[in-house]
């Protein structure tokens, strides 16, 4: 029962993966005009614009072109980005995406390996203690957190550290030999920002996730036995949080990889985000498919995961009605 | 609901409804409080605004206005001005009144996040209702596309049909905005609908004999209207926070007209001079949704919580 449900919602993810490609298609596809023509701009003749169109294979029917498209993404190839396509051949945009991927990656796991732990604990903490001092100002302040924009807890923190106490630089100069230390101070700025805005996420659903397990008769029963509070928590409750915790750790794991526009943008940070925005400024739109592939293939990843870690902890997801 | 037809004798005994429970009534603790009286001064601040606002937001202010009595200063600079008599909130880095700016935005700002939040519950309680009433088949379809929808962040999707639209107006701004939230909506109206539909009271309706369009106005809306009102106060919020980050990032309202997203990007460039431009639009924005939280927050708590879990998950 357990593969079978494993396998179910694997077969799920590949159906969503394939509506999102499709869509992703169609999206980029709304262009009015046309590519070959935007390349090479106003001096183009009809027979340059129709020897590129025949070249990116603009002259086939669009679901055929959706077909050639599909197949080469799985084969691995990403296409060729219109950068520098005018002058002869593009960049190849698995090229443009590898250092991407490398700084996207540090600080999705910078974060989380801090993030995860800190907001584990507060939220455990506020669970233990309901409606205590201490509770309530990590509600209101992560509250707080999750109200305002990505923007001003980054301009806040740079007037603070950068401005005020001249601690840390105010924008991300990598290049790329940094190493201990001087790596960390470096992307400081970014890891503090993210840390805050992750971790009030997860705090908040810890704390409502536990709290929520905390009102089930099998506490009652762990209470009347006269089982000591933290043990509970510890030994009872956790355990049967872990599907709801798990999923949003990796909801703001995917967020750390494809949504973090704003953030990288203020520090200037070369990551995926970043490249994405850059691609849409320029209009490039192959380099756009694959970075929107990217991240949703990464979304649909970490879903998956947390649904087999929830369908691990909670034998009654395994049978499903 | 409306009164029950004691007049019209002539209708069918079906259209009485029973007396519905008393409510209960939600208590506002006192950041809740704050909540209401900042979203009242807001809702204000759409209308007035710009007749009170000082300057327009378009006005880049008079050197002459700055010139301290007796110094000799011909020229002073305009930009990144620390609040004062003239500017309450200083200037932006054109020499604009941050005040004026803020009032005028707020219009813009507002407006456009509260459309597009109407827009999305057209589109998903519409659809959500019809995947939850409707074929299993039917059910299918639109939640395959909707988890695929969500799959996408979407800020990255609002930048696909951007650059497909080739930086649009603010009317394409409100659709994309719209189409992308309907995408939750319509999770939690299937959600909310379908539970209402295996329910006991909808399976008396049944066998009543009552229609489907009778079972969705009289017994679906009606019970899932609370939970979806509550629901549109968060899905605002992130409205707001969705439009200011596409300002932020220069892809969303275009100036000259000022948003408070765009306004926190203009300015920028003021932080490293202590320059509290940027910060002000910004803080305006987390007024305005902080305040929306806290009363959500309350309303939630007053409904034990079932309903701010059912919207996380």
């Amino acid at each position: 029962m357990l593969w079978r449900a494993i396998l179910g919602r694997f077969g799920i993810s590949l159906v969503t993966l394939w509506v999102v490609s499709i869509l992703i298609f169609i999206g980029t596809n709304l262009l009015p005009g046309d590519v070959a023509q935007i390349i090479l701009g106003q001096t183009a003749t009809p027979e340059s614009t129709a020897a590129l169109r025949a070249k990116l294979g603009l002259d086939k029917h669009p679901i055929e072109q959706y077909w050639v498209w599909l197949q080469n993404v799985m084969m691995g190839d990403l296409g060729i980005s219109k950068a520098g396509l005018g002058a002869g051949l593009g960049t190849p945009i698995v090229e443009m995406l590898g250092p991407r991927v490398d700084n996207t990656l540090r600080l999705t796991l910078i974060v989380g390996a801090v993030a995860i732990p800190i907001s584990l604990f507060l939220g455990l903490i506020a669970a233990m203690h309901p409606g205590t001092r201490l509770d309530r100002s990590i509600t209101f302040a992560t509250l707080n957190l999750i109200s305002v924009p990505d923007f001003l807890v980054a301009t806040a923190l740079v007037l603070i550290f950068a401005v005020s106490l001249g601690w840390l630089p105010s924008i991300v100069y990598l290049r790329g030999d940094e190493t201990g230390w001087v790596l960390l101070k470096t992307l400081a700025m970014p890891i503090l920002t993210l840390v805050i805005l992750v971790s009030s996420q997860i705090i908040r659903m810890t704390r409502a996730t536990v709290l929520n397990v905390m009102s089930s008769p099998y506490i009652e029963m762990a209470i009347l036995k006269g089982v000591p509070r933290r043990r509970i928590i510890l030994r009872h409750a956790l355990f049967n949080a872990v599907g709801p915790i798990v999923n949003v750790i990796a909801l703001n794991l995917a967020w750390l990889v494809g949504g973090v526009v704003v953030v990288e943008q203020i520090f200037s940070y070369p990551g995926l985000a970043k490249l994405m925005i850059e691609a849409v400024q320029m209009r490039d739109m192959p380099l756009v498919q694959a970075c929107a592939m990217i991240f949703c293939a990464t979304y649909i990843v970490l879903i998956f995961i947390a649904d087999i870690a929830s369908i691990l902890s909670n034998p009654r997801l395994r049978h499903p009605k | 609901m409306s009164e029950p037809s004691q007049e019209t004798s002539a209708s069918t005994q079906f259209d009485e409804l029973p007396t519905a429970p008393p409510k209960r009534k939600i208590r506002l603790s006192w950041p809740g409080k704050i909540g209401v009286s900042v979203l009242i001064f807001w809702a204000i601040i759409v209308v007035i605004g710009p007749t009170i606002a000082p300057y327009h937001e378009a006005d880049i202010l008079d050197e002459e206005l700055f010139i301290v009595p007796g110094s000799d200063e011909m020229y002073p600079d305009t930009d990144f001005q620390p609040p004062s008599s003239i500017v309450l909130l200083g200037s932006d880095y054109l020499g604009r009144d941050t005040l004026s700016r803020i009032l005028f935005g707020a219009r813009t700002t507002i407006g456009i996040s509260l459309l597009a939040t109407l827009l999305a519950y057209l589109i998903g309680v519409t659809l959500g209702i019809a995947a939850a009433v409707g074929s299993k088949f039917l059910d299918m379809c639109l939640s395959r596309v909707n988890d695929a929808l969500l799959s996408i962040p979407s800020i990255m999707f609002a930048l696909v049909l951007i650059a497909a639209l080739n930086s649009p107006g603010i009317f394409w701004l409100i659709l994309i905005a719209g189409f992308i939230y309907a995408a939750s909506v319509f999770r939690i109206a299937r959600s909310l609908g379908q539970e209402v539909m295996v329910s006991d009271f909808v399976e008396a309706a049944k066998v009543r004999g009552e229609g489907l369009w009778w079972i969705i106005t009289r017994e679906v809306l009606p019970n899932i209207a609370m939970p979806l009102a509550t629901d549109f106060g968060l899905r605002f919020v992130w409205v707001i926070l969705f439009i200011s980050s596409l300002s932020f990032l220069g892809l969303g309202v275009q100036p000259p007209m000022s948003d408070w997203g765009s306004m926190v990007k203009e300015n920028l460039s003021g932080l490293v001079y202590g320059s509290v431009a940027p910060l002000m639009p910004a803080l305006a924005i987390a007024t305005l949704t902080i305040s929306v939280n806290m009363i959500v927050d309350d309303i939630s708590a007053a409904t034990g919580g079932k309903l701010a879990k059912r919207m996380i998950s």
